[in-house]
């Protein structure tokens, strides 16, 4: 008796292999490759941030004024009404003649990038475009590591960043529990976290509370309003140095036991800085961030080692997330939300609960509806269906793929699809048995004629599939992703696998009882 | 257990007028409601922002809308229930560019007087985005009709691509139609329901069509007509009986899928019914109107079979020659 052939040897295997690389998956354990939940089914956030770019070209050309300044101090070039115009230009005024030479060769040095023009002792700094292009698409690498940073650090789960065509960036971040733990991380990633130093004008600070923004801005000065209270500050435009130069910062606690942030800074920074508060005792020194002043202590004397506090009232945890904020890095650009998705544990779970019982249901109608309608023949298309959904399960883990509810229904319809592979060639065989061909000839005959209608329909499926995963987003993907593993894993079962058990059963098939193999009375067995 | 035994064909093809008739009439009122009443678009392609609600209890309605109204912001919100009667959906045209001030955030503080509740979704879509999706929504559907033709003229011959693709957007606007007619929120997910009709629609509509191209072969009588009846009548069995598996879970997924996925079960249950309807009585005989003749397409096989055949002599020739 020929019992084994090599189509129900592949089933066999592919059977296996669906079994075990599923296992983890449905028992959730510990260890393997398993798909992972869609946000939508496990709860969490999903955001879709733009970001302003012109920010980033405008504070880059901020910190470069910055060392405009720091280099003529330290030269001992005399200048005059150094400015920023436009947020993209700076300019400034030689008043030695001498040192027009000097100077040019300095900042080309010092600041590259640039183009330096000239009108008298008048000079125009800007960046060139290419140098502008450059800042922008940093702009978004730097938020992407600097947002992957501040998530990693406040200890979530795994969450993705990553940058979504020219100028976006997806963030997923799962398993948040509550809404106040989602306004949180929304918080700590829009936080720009941008740090300054800056020196309080001090020969015109009496007067900051009548004067306007343009009058300030006519003397290179810049007004901003104290973090709680309704004072104004009046600081130079250019500050004394930024964070880009902070090495770490740390919650501590000041005398009152208030929680403050300590910071510190890197050499050059540390160097900036005792200069500054050497030259500067008995002024004041405003520490700045997102354009609010915490705090504007007077200098009492040089300050050097680089260590600098921040306090303002903080919360506990609104210190511990701007520490970790600042630690990270300053967004170079704001960013901004363009779509955002967040789904609430509960609701993931009852969306589980619900595609589950769907799918179980229609599922087991399918199942029994084949096996009533074609009795063994059903049976053997039963076998090749969850053959089918092992596979789908089984692929889907091998490469840790997304299971959404919009992939639930994916499975769900999958699953009505899956058997019109053996409906189809059921019908076939039903037709040559009618005919009177042998049971051996019909079940040949039948995968013949059936393979190219078979084929054909699901290439076409599989086309509106594949477009739907290139042009679809998020949990849509999902959907186009289990459909086309569905459509290519039914190709194996329904088409092999049966073919495989029919020629494994027919020494046993009897022509006489075609009512039990078939769901066809005998009639066409002459 | 057999439902459909073949005894002899169904005339289909004599009754074609009237199934057409039938066919344009549900297609234009269909694109009537399309174009007169129009989408009811979601968030996903209108932007704005969508709050799930669900209340301990029944969820009291009418003090959620009052206050909701108390910040100008929402004074055209709109409350609605969703699938039961203590979660309800607050949908609202505005979205919140900075991540400081989200929408949900704020209904969280409005409603905190209305009892005890949790805010279990929001959603959030800007404007901008709302318009590419869109666009790549249109952009998808017309990439995969394209990729469609293209494949089944090459398996085929043109005239069976574009009476299939004729009856597939016979059955996408048709369960348009009932979208708009329903009220169904058109979302991403109603979009994946469109374009699976589209492959579902196909799929019947091709099977049928491959018995038709075997029937030309096999068949004596050239005569398109009785071929097409033949051959519909021959796989009428299996149309039916796949239509019914998946309408069976297309069905569960409607009903008990959850609220977030109903309109997606509505549109597809629409679809598969008319997906079934048109591969039965729509496409084959678009497929007789385009002038589609059998003697022609036999001649050209023929052709084709004699070119196979005379390569083949002439390479036997050749190579004997050689040798």
């Amino acid at each position: 008796m020929k019992t084994l052939n090599y189509r129900i040897i592949l089933f066999a295997f592919a059977l296996i292999f669906g079994v075990v690389f599923s296992i983890p998956s449905i028992m959730q354990s510990e260890s393997g490759k398993k798909i992972t939940l869609g946000l939508d089914l496990q709860g969490g956030l999903h955001m879709l941030l733009g970001i302003k770019s012109e920010i980033a070209i405008e504070s880059r050309t901020k910190s470069m004024a910055a060392t405009v300044k720091y280099i003529f101090d330290d030269e001992e070039i005399i200048f005059d009404d150094l400015r920023m115009v436009d947020g993209k230009q700076i300019t400034f005024e030689l008043l030695d003649k001498d040192d027009v030479v000097k100077s040019k060769t300095l900042l080309k040095k010092e600041i590259e990038g640039t183009v330096l023009s000239e009108n008298g002792l008048k000079f125009t700094l800007e960046m060139t475009a290419d140098e502008i292009a450059r800042t922008k698409a940093d702009a978004i690498s730097q938020a992407v590591d600097t947002i992957r940073n501040r998530l990693n650090e406040f200890g979530l789960a795994e969450p993705t960043v990553a940058k979504q065509g020219e100028d976006k960036i997806l963030v997923e971040v799962p398993g948040i529990k509550t809404q106040e733990d989602e306004q949180r991380i929304r918080e700590l990633i829009a936080r720009a976290a941008h740090l300054q130093l800056m020196a309080v004008d001090e020969d015109r600070a009496a007067r900051v509370m009548t004067m306007n923004e343009n009058e300030a801005k006519s003397y290179g000065d810049v007004i901003l309003p104290d973090v709680a209270t309704s004072e104004r500050y009046l600081l130079r435009q250019i500050p004394v140095l930024d964070g880009s130069m902070l090495t770490d910062a740390k919650v501590g606690f000041d005398q009152n036991n208030q929680p403050v942030i300590n910071f510190s800074l890197n050499g050059q920074g540390a160097k900036i800085f005792g200069d500054f508060t050497a030259k500067s005792v008995g002024k004041r020194m405003a520490v700045v961030l997102d354009n609010k002043v915490y705090s504007a202590p007077n200098i009492r004397e040089r300050i050097g080692g680089g260590h600098v506090q921040i306090s303002g009232n903080f919360k506990l945890d609104e210190a511990h997330d701007l520490a970790i904020a600042l630690r990270s890095g300053a967004l170079l650009a704001p960013v901004y939300v363009m779509e955002k998705r967040s789904v609430g544990p509960s609701l993931g779970a009852d969306s589980i609960k619900a595609s589950s019982l769907a799918l179980a249901l229609g599922f087991l109608l399918v199942v029994i509806f084949m096996v009533v309608y074609y009795g063994a023949a059903g049976v053997i298309a039963d076998v090749a269906l969850i053959g089918n959904l092992f596979l789908i399960l089984a692929i889907m883990s091998m490469f840790g793929a997304t299971l959404t509810l919009p992939g639930m229904a994916g499975i769900v319809l999958t699953v009505g699809m899956a058997v019109d592979a053996n409906v189809i060639i059921t019908e076939r065989i039903r037709e040559l048995l009618h005919e009177g061909k042998s049971v051996a000839k019909s079940i040949e005959d039948g995968y013949d004629n059936a393979f190219t209608a078979i084929l054909d329909a699901n290439v076409t499926t599989l086309i509106a599939a594949v477009v739907l995963y290139v042009y679809g987003t998020g949990a849509i993907k999902g959907f186009a992703l289990t459909m086309s593993i569905g459509i290519l894993a039914s190709m194996l079962t329904a088409i092999v696998g049966t073919h495989g058990i029919y020629q494994w059963l027919l020494p046993k098939m009897d022509k006489k009882k075609l009512g039990y193999w078939f769901g066809i009375k005998a009639e066409g067995a002459k | 257990m057999q439902i459909f035994k073949y005894k002899k064909p169904l005339s289909l093809m004599s009754k074609s007028k009237r199934f057409g008739l039938l066919s344009i009439t549900v297609l234009i009122i269909a694109l009537g409601l399309i174009l007169t009443k129009g989408f009811n678009y979601g968030i996903d392609f209108a932007g704005g922002t969508l709050v799930q609600v669900q209340y301990e209890g029944k969820a009291p309605i009418k003090n959620i809308r009052e206050a909701i109204a108390q910040d100008k912001n929402y004074e055209s919100a709109s409350v609605t229930y969703f699938g039961s009667d203590d979660e309800v959906v607050i949908r609202t045209k505005t979205s919140s560019k900075a991540l400081g001030e989200d929408v949900g955030d704020k209904m969280r503080t409005l409603l905190q007087d209305t009892g005890k509740f949790e805010v279990r979704r929001v959603d959030m879509v800007g404007a901008k985005v709302g318009s590419e999706l869109r666009e790549k929504g249109l952009m998808s559907m017309l990439l995969a009709i394209i990729g469609i033709l293209i494949y089944v003229s090459f398996r085929f011959e043109w005239r069976f691509a574009v009476a299939s693709v004729m009856a597939l957007v016979h059955d996408v606007t048709i369960a348009m139609g009932a979208v708009v007619l329903f009220n169904i929120e058109v979302n991403l997910d109603t979009l994946a329901a469109l374009l699976t009709i589209l492959g579902y629609s196909l799929n019947d509509t091709i099977i049928v069509f491959d018995r038709i191209r075997e029937g030309i072969r096999t068949i004596k009588n050239p005569d398109l007509g009785d071929i097409i009846d033949e051959s519909v009548t021959r796989t009428l069995s299996r149309t039916t009986l796949t239509s019914l598996t998946t309408f069976f879970v297309v069905f569960t997924l409607w009903m008990f899928g959850g609220e977030i996925i109903h309109g997606f079960g509505f549109t597809l249950l629409v679809g598969i019914i008319v997906g079934t309807y048109s591969s039965i009585f729509v496409a084959s005989p678009i497929l007789m109107w385009l002038g589609f003749s059998v003697s022609g397409f036999r001649e050209k096989e023929a052709a084709k079979h004699k070119r196979e055949k005379e390569k083949e002599k002439m390479r036997a020739m050749y190579e004997n020659g050689t040798i």
